[in-house]
Order: structure tokens, then sequence, then C-alpha cells
């Protein structure tokens, strides 16, 4: 296959690939993103190929190795295509019996299927399983179909039909129209209206215009881009041609973490494979439009997700944040207008020029359009990565899709938008996702990280916990956010230890004010928000911390479990209490 | 040393990807690195000191045999990590940033792997382990203590 100089050579490459596969053909398909490797997919992997070698049934088997299919918990796991069927938590010598019965003689075998752990039920398909039932998985739905190592994938799976359609079916205004029609907003957590940050940096007049993709994922207990990244890169590098056609941008960057070795990967091979075929560099598919991207990996700090500090990096520099405006659509990489989305934002451009903005807004509520990712982690029974339509439940999310808490204990609440946002406790588990009621109710969308709490988590600790984060991530050139994270957290530190005091809840008050009002950027204009949003509603906790040294959670080593029986430690610092 | 820097641009955006090579080849970055590099980018070594002090991925002294990573994410902390953290301290002997006198072991921390719904979890020599518990920390420490070579 040659570099690909006219849209219809890419349809009739597609229609050929269809052709050569034999859709009827068995295969199994290997989920291998991180939490898979991490579980032993490499293993399974392996034992799949010696017991097709030894049946010898290469040629009639195919065997898919793809990215993280969401359902993290049940790594590793294979579906057997074209039926669907779904095993997890296999061991390599569940493999000859899976070849055997499932394989060769489409028998199921009811021990290696899934269980429902509520209802006892064997669900055989992946489809009816409840962890996917309520999922709608427009961005990740093709994630079974796509070995991330094979571009042929992602065509047959039309991908790049959209940058096709873009480049010689619309202008650049008509992209940008259809984009702001469709209602997507920033998945990285301010979700601001993607079409109108693209108008801004597209009205500014300048000899050069860059986009950027901040795959800077650095939310602890988030990892939606990364599995983006891992099991469909193709899907963001199109959006980002497409974006950079439509706001007149000739260079982008992908700023990738470091803690993510296998997106720095994959993105770099999709790249490269994209660079092959004319989909990436001068004259892209034979137009008039050039555009080539570039991969800087990051070196682990956090405050590198905020834009300003993030360009700062790109260009070689410590990455301390700057004040805007100007914004980056004025000045921004070297001074020249800037465009920076999410990695998900990105990978949602594709689907929206592919089929209209009016398909994409058929999914969500009348502010947040479309379908949102979201981690699915903490004391949660099925931990994942979950694609669901804005506006869902937080009910639903949590309980048909996660099955409730792990381990039969009670919920306590769920924490969303990572270091910058809050606790929703039980009150909220009727409230219809989306940016804007999640604001209301105190906490923010994040970039979807959705970490689920019980009774044996001590939320002052938690609290504790994220101030660790942001006194560490601050990047220090302003002193509200490096010096008042840090009271901050040595407060906390304090309370946990037994040796709070009570005028410690209106410090922590004051402090976070000063902090929100007057730091530089947003980690620190958001820094205190776990804190704030903790006391509001388990100020209890607090009290008992502090007046009564106990911690019902029995998470604060030298608190007691319950008042009146203090631990030796506990009772020492007593004596300097009011109590 | 200077077989590393060919193919870099004299540009200084390039520094963090030299920085990255580097360590990749060499484990840190020696005093004599950063001379080279300031050199190469015709910026003064503080500058390159500057930024590499400002990421947490760079070292600058050399590493242990074997490099044992905890995940500091908030879905491993509610998941008992911090119990795992202060085990694998305790374990080694040493904070995060140190190594082992005996150089076998260099303990780090990280703020989230992704791999949350597994956690906590632990990273030797780039191999995952995951729902790590307090008692699994002994003996997966063993189990380096008894390699002999270099990974």
């Amino acid at each position: 296959m040659k570099s690909l100089s006219h849209p219809s050579q890419l349809a009739a490459w597609r229609a050929r690939l269809i052709e050569e596969r034999d859709s009827a053909r068995k295969t199994v398909i290997v989920s291998n993103g991180t939490c898979g490797r991490a579980s032993g997919s490499l293993d399974i992997i392996e034992a799949l190929g010696r017991e097709l070698d030894r049946r010898g049934l290469r040629e009639t088997v195919r065997l898919q190795v793809t990215g993280c299919h969401g359902f993290c918990e049940f790594e590793p796991n294979v579906v057997i295509w074209p039926e669907g069927i779904y095993y997890g938590r296999l061991k390599p010598e569940d493999i000859p019996g899976i070849v055997d019965q499932t394989v060769l003689k489409n028998k199921v075998i009811g021990r290696l299927a899934y269980a429902d752990p509520k209802t006892g039920r064997r669900y055989a398909l992946q489809k009816d399983i409840p962890f996917y039932r309520k999922q709608v998985r427009r961005i990740t739905g093709d994630n079974l179909r796509i070995d991330p190592e094979r571009i042929e994938d992602y065509i047959m799976a039309d991908g790049y039909q959209a940058l096709a359609k873009a480049l010689f079916d619309m202008t650049a205004e008509e992209v940008i129209r259809e984009v702001e029609a469709s209602g997507l907003r920033g998945r990285g957590g301010a979700g601001f209206p993607t079409g109108r940050k693209w108008q801004f940096c597209r009205q500014e007049m300048a000899a050069r215009r860059y986009i950027i993709c901040n795959a800077d994922e650095g939310n602890p207990g988030t990892y939606m881009d990364r599995s983006i990244l891992v099991a469909n890169p193709h899907s963001v590098i199109e959006g980002m041609i497409i974006g950079a056609y439509a706001i007149g941008a000739s260079e982008g960057y992908i700023y990738v973490r470091m803690e993510a070795p296998q997106a720095v990967r994959q993105i770099t091979v999709a790249r490269d494979q994209a660079r092959k075929f004319g989909l990436l560099g001068k004259s892209i598919l034979g137009s008039e439009f050039h555009f080539d991207i570039e991969i800087v990996e990051g070196a682990g700090a956090f405050v590198c997700g905020e834009e300003t500090s993030l360009m700062a990096s790109i260009e070689g520099k410590r990455a301390v944040s700057r004040q805007r405006p100007p914004f980056p659509a004025q000045s921004g990489l070297w001074g020249q207008p800037t465009n920076i989305n999410n990695v998900e934002t990105w990978a949602n451009v594709p689907l929206i020029v592919r089929h209209g903005a009016e398909w994409y807004g058929q999914v969500g509520t009348p502010g947040s359009k479309g379908t949102k990712i979201f981690s699915l982690v903490g004391k949660i029974r099925h931990g994942g990565q979950v694609e669901v339509p804005m506006g869902i439940k937080l009910r639903e999310i949590i309980y048909d899709i996660g099955g409730g808490i792990k381990d039969g204990k009670k919920f306590k609440a769920v924490q969303t938008g990572g270091p910058a946002g809050g606790f929703l406790p039980a009150e909220f588990l009727d409230l219809a996702v989306d940016y804007d009621n999640l604001v209301r109710a105190g906490s923010t969308m994040g970039s979807g990280g959705m970490i689920v709490l019980d009774e044996t988590t001590c939320m002052v600790d938690l609290a504790r916990h994220y101030m660790h984060f942001t006194q560490e991530e601050s990047c220090g050139k302003c002193v509200p956010c490096r010096v008042g994270t840090r009271q901050m957290h040595d407060i906390l530190v304090r309370i946990t230890q037994g040796e709070g005091e009570e005028e410690d809840l209106a410090r922590l008050q004051e402090l976070s004010e000063s902090i929100m009002a007057a730091s530089l950027c947003g980690l620190g204009q958001t820094a205190p928000n776990p804190v704030l949003s903790s006391i509001r509603h388990f100020r209890q906790e607090y009290i008992d911390h502090i007046k009564h040294k106990k911690c019902a959670a029995g998470v604060c080593r030298g608190l007691a479990r319950v008042s009146g029986r203090s631990s030796v430690a506990a009772g020492r610092k007593k004596k300097s209490q009011h109590d | 040393m200077d077989d590393w820097l060919e193919g870099f641009g004299h540009d200084q955006k390039e520094l963090t990807r030299i920085l990255h090579r580097i360590q990749a080849e060499s484990g840190y970055i020696s005093p004599e690195a950063i001379r080279l590099v300031a050199q190469h980018l015709n910026i003064t070594e503080n500058e390159v000191y500057g930024v590499l002090t400002f990421y947490k991925a760079f070292r600058l002294q050399p590493p242990g045999r074997h490099l044992v990573i905890v995940c500091q994410g908030t879905s491993c902390h509610v998941r008992g990590g911090a119990g795992v953290f202060e085990e694998m301290k305790k374990e080694l002997g040493i904070e995060p940033g140190g190594t082992t006198e005996d150089q076998m072991f260099s303990l780090e921390t990280v703020n989230c792997l992704g791999c949350c719904a597994i956690g906590p979890t632990v990273v030797i020599d780039g191999t995952y382990y995951s729902r790590v518990s307090v008692e699994d920390v002994r003996s997966l420490i063993a189990e380096y203590r008894k390699r002999k070579s270099f990974p």
C-alpha cells in the first residue's frame, strides 16, 4: 500500500480490506491494555498462540489483540467473535478448554462465563453483562475491532472517513460550525464549547498556529485518556487533523504523560503509520492541506495538565503556569495562537463530522451533549472504564453498571473531578450527571474520575491525601498556592494525628478562600475544593477527629474507632486539648 | 555521551527529550551530562539543572539495581495503598527517592499509574503488580532480592 493521494484511494483501500477479511471467521479477541497486562493478559496471548499452533488452527482462527474494553475488574478477558461470548479473569490453563469447547464447538463454558455477584446469574454474551448494558460506547465501542498496532483495523472501522469528508466536502468554517452545533464541550474538565474555542484561535491573525492534544492525564484515579490512546489512537489523530484544518494550523503536539508508557508507544506507532500513508505531512490525501504531529513525553509534573504550564514544558522550560490573558488562542506556543483540547475531546471530533451534529446531539442533556467516559474506581464492585450518555444518574453508574459497593460495605460518597473536585454523598445519587449539575452539586465533572468511597474511607484522611498531592505538585511560582496548600496540608496532618484544634476548621476555610482567590492558575484556584467539600458534607467527622480523637473509619492511626476508647497516642495528646 | 546527543536538534524544546534519553541509557543525569547538554543547546548549566529538578522523572543519583514504584493515586489510597507504601518503606528501610545501602533497591512514588480498578499497584522494574496487600510486600521484595543479575 502506497501513500494515499486521493480520497477515492482511501475508500478503495477500505473496501479491499473488508473484502479480504472473512467476517464469519472465528476470532478470539484479547484485551491487552495496561490493566490487562498487569493482570496477566500477555500470558493469555501466549497460551492462545500455543494452543492454536498445537491444533494447527492459525489459518482458521484469528487472534486479535486489542486495547482495553473497560471491564478492568475482570481482566484478563477474551471475547469470542462473531458470537460475542465473554470470559473474564482467565488463567492460561483455561485456554485449551476455551479453544476446544467454544472456538471449535460453539459451546459456552458455564464456569468461565461472567456471574453477577448479586444474583448469581451467568451471562454468556458480553453485551448482556450488566456492566455493559447501560453504557453507550460511541468512542470506545470500536475497541474490540481495533488492534492499535494496525491502521488497517481503524480504516475498516470507517476511520479517516470524517477526515476525507472535512477536507473535500467542507470548508474550515463549516467544520467549526458543525462542531459548535454538536454542543461538544471540552472533556478535560472546564467544559468550554469546543467549536467556539476553535473559532477564537482561527480568527487570530498569525503566520503560524498550533494545536495541542493534552494527554497529560494526571488526576489520580483517572485513566480515560490513556485507554483511548492505547485502544484507538487513530481516532485522536484523525480528530486533530480535522481540528487543524478547521483552525488553520500546520503543526500539532501531543503531550502525553510518561506514567502511561503504553499510551506513548501506541500513539507514536499510530502517528508513524498515519505519516506513512499520507494522512499526516504534506498534501494530506492529495489535498492542499499540510499538517504534522510531534509527540512530547512529559516528565512527571501534574501541573503540565494546566495549559500554560503544558506549553512551557513543550518549549523545554520549567513548566510554571502564567497569567491569562493572553489566552493560548491569542498567544500560546512560542507566542503564536494555539488551541488545546483534551484527548477525549479530539476523539469525539471524527464522530461529529462523520455522523453530523444532529446525530451527535441525540444523546445527552440540553447543556451537555454526547457521551462521557468515566473511570469508575475505588470501593466499587465492578471497577473499570465506562462510557455513558450525559444525563445518566449517578445511581445507575454506581449500582447498575458498577454493581454497587465492594465487599458488602455501605456507600459513603463518590468523588468526582479529582483534586479540583468534590464529594457527593448519598443524597446526590439521583443526580443526572452533566457539567452543570455536578457544579451545582458542589463538585465538577473534571476529566471523568469517579472514585467510590465506603464507610471504611476517612474523609479527613482523604482531604489530607488530596492536599498532600496538590502541595507537592504546586509549581511554586505563586505564593498562595505554594505556601497556602502546604499550610492546609500541615493542619490536616495534625488533625489526622489527633492533634487538631477547634480553630482548625475556621483556619482551613480562611486559607481556602485566599488560595482560591489569589492563585495564578487552575491548580491553586481549585486545590482547596476537596477539603471544603468534605467539611461541608462530613463536618461531624472533622469534629470527631478534633474533639473526640476518634476516626470512625479506623484509618487514622493513633485515633480510636469509637469515642471514649482512645488509644494511647490519642490519650497522650488529649491533655493539650480543650476537650 | 556525545553519541546520545546526536540526532537531537539544538532548540531548547529538545531538552526534556534529551534528558529522557540520557536517563534511559545511564539511569541518571550526571554533572558531566548536564554540562554537555547545556553546550549542545547553547543554554547555561543552571538552566538545564533548573528544568531537570522541576520534574519528578529525572534523577541526579544512580538508582539501585531494582526500581520499586508504589502508586499513590486516590483509588489505590482508598483500597489500602497507604498501608502498602508504609510497609514498603519499612521493608526496604528507605524513604521515597532513596536507595538501599547495598544498592539493591530504589524506592519511588507515582501519583497515579492509571490501573485504578485493580489497585493498590506496585511496579518493580517495569512489571506491574495489582491488588497488592501489606502481606504481599515482604515476599514480593524477597523475590527480587534473590535475583542477582542486572535487569
